[in-house]
């Protein structure tokens, strides 16, 4: 056990069917400051990989803060740093000496909003593959085709791939961003509150999208929504004031959480 | 008076007024086009575009002053667009909250409200005095510096308004900063940006005291960048200040041109913003 902060993880990395997993991010005593204020205070925790992993907790907890560290993104903006080590395969991804955009081809991300480029769908989905593979046109038609069929989208576009990207609704807009983020590849998705700004059609797909992508990724969900944690999750992280309260499977911390605060806010006594 | 009564009172007293105030500045903007028009328009012929400017006179047009106007204004924005397009890039995405690009910003801006004849005194003495000539090229650096402000704060406005969130989604993606900048944050404020450039280019295609010191005016068809070349604004300047009939129409017909011209840019660049932010 070398997360001793973390309570319940050796219950955590094993499935209920008793399959163990492999870890994929481990990260330890993070801390994160956005300029003197502490928002992330020594977090513990091990991801385990092909697994979908929920984050949860009242606003403000500082879980979308922490995804935002796992691909390093909150760099772009100053007076914000991270402290800690956070090991994806074994590398400490805050070595600054790392280079990020490596580190982000490996770490996809999906936002809160759906954030389709002002291009064709075509180009939203080819933009990121062309940033680092060179591929002839046929290979890249077959790579934007598999993406968008796993993001379960290509029966809707496949007669508009050129028209604009910003032109879909807000679920096919969400599902084009899933369909980029996958298009290079990645280990890692980190999806931000996926699906609050879709309506509930849109968020079923959503969710039916992430059990079919869990075989092949590891998946960091962050959700205001407990019934989607639940019914989307393998396993729930529950976050308050900047600490993990408690990590463990999603079926244990939905039905018997072993701390207090973990029960009061998965009953909805607060949050 | 109940308050309901007092506030729809300051209601139609403040509608009236505000209607007023902009018929006032519709019918200034109206009589400026009817003079134009009701004296320009007799000087409309085509040999207004085929022949160059005559002595008093004699028959003769505008071309080589449109010509001059043209390549001077053209050349001018060729110049400034890069510069002011990378300085603006500058401010709004790598120096974001530096000091520097605030003071960038603020220099800017105070030369984007520099008189127009402080850049002509400018020029002809960093230019003209050292070549020991007029030439259409001073011309061109005078023009060019009143564009580039202009094309910055744009740029720089237009950057603003790409919301972050495309920014990091192309990061996300593992772009480095510049592929985001060239391939996301343009291609989202092209259009402002071009419309930047548009007005940049109406904005000097009528400037005339940066010229008077610069490009001065040439009574001949000259494309000899190194020599004084004619442009509209300074021909007309001469000729509506002249005792001859014939140039003073001739300078109602140059006058009536930039503004159509100006008038033909400020609709296309209004055209263009519409259509970025869906309102068309």
């Amino acid at each position: 056990m070398t997360q001793l902060h973390t309570p319940s993880l050796a219950g955590a990395l094993h499935h209920p069917d008793g399959e163990k997993h492999v870890e994929k991010i481990s990260v330890r005593d993070l801390r994160f400051y956005y300029g003197q204020y502490e928002a992330l205070k020594g977090i513990n925790i091990s991801i385990p990989d092909r697994r979908v992993t929920a984050f949860i907790g009242p606003s403000g907890c500082g879980k979308s803060t922490l995804l935002r560290v796992l691909n390093r993104i909150y760099e772009m903006y100053p007076g914000q740093r991270a402290t800690g080590e956070v090991m994806v395969d074994g590398d400490n991804i805050l070595d600054p000496n790392l280079d990020l955009t490596k580190l982000r081809t490996k770490i996809g991300m999906v936002f809160q909003k759906p954030t389709p480029f002002p291009m064709s769908i075509y180009e939203n989905v080819a933009f990121g593959i062309r940033l680092y593979d060179k591929i002839s046109r046929a290979d890249m038609d077959e790579r934007v085709h598999w993406a968008l069929s796993q993001a379960a989208l290509w029966d809707e576009v496949k007669d508009k791939l050129h028209q604009l990207g910003t032109g879909l609704s807000g679920g096919q807009q969400q599902r084009l961003c899933i369909a980029r983020a996958i298009a290079v590849r990645p280990e890692i998705l980190l999806m931000d509150e996926p699906a609050s700004a879709l309506d509930p059609i849109s968020t079923a797909k959503l969710e039916e999208l992430i059990e079919k992508l869990r075989e092949e990724f590891c998946i960091v969900i962050v959700t205001h929504n407990m019934q989607q944690a639940a019914r989307a999750s393998d396993y729930t992280a529950f976050m308050y004031l900047g600490e993990l309260v408690e990590f463990d499977t999603s079926e244990k911390i939905f039905t018997n959480p072993s701390n207090v605060r973990t029960r009061d806010y998965v009953t909805g006594r607060f949050g | 008076m109940t308050r309901v009564q007092t506030r729809r009172i300051t209601d139609i007293v403040m509608t009236v007024i505000a209607l007023a105030v902009t018929s006032l500045v519709l019918l200034i903007l109206g009589a400026i086009l009817w003079t134009l028009l009701s004296n320009g328009l007799s000087a409309l012929r085509p040999s207004l575009f085929t022949e160059s400017t005559p002595p008093p006179g004699s028959q003769g047009g505008l071309l080589n002053a449109i010509f001059g106007s043209a390549v001077m204004t053209g050349l001018a924005i060729l110049a400034a667009t890069p510069i002011g397009v990378m300085a603006g890039t500058y401010i709004s995405e790598y120096g974001r909250n530096s000091r520097l690009a605030h003071i960038v910003r603020f220099v800017n801006d105070v030369l984007l409200s520099a008189p127009s004849i402080i850049i002509g005194l400018f020029v002809y003495g960093i230019v003209v005095v050292q070549m020991g000539h007029f030439s259409a090229l001073a011309g061109v650096v005078a023009l060019a510096i009143i564009a580039i402000p202009i094309i910055v704060r744009t740029t720089e406005d237009m950057l603003g308004l790409v919301p972050d969130a495309l920014r990091e989604a192309a990061a996300a993606l593992g772009s480095p900063r510049w592929k985001i900048i060239a391939k996301v944050s343009y291609r989202a404020a092209f259009q402002g940006i071009l419309t930047g450039v548009l007005l940049a280019v109406a904005r000097i295609s009528g400037e005339t005291a940066p010229l008077l010191f610069t490009a001065l005016n040439n009574q001949f068809w000259s494309s000899n960048l190194n020599a004084p070349m004619a442009n509209l604004p300074v021909v007309i300047f001469q000729f509506a200040m002249s005792p001859y009939e014939d140039w003073r129409q001739l300078a109602w017909g140059g006058a009536l041109i930039i503004t159509a011209t100006v008038l033909a840019l400020n609709i296309f660049a209004r055209l263009l913003t519409r259509k970025r932010t869906g309102r068309s």
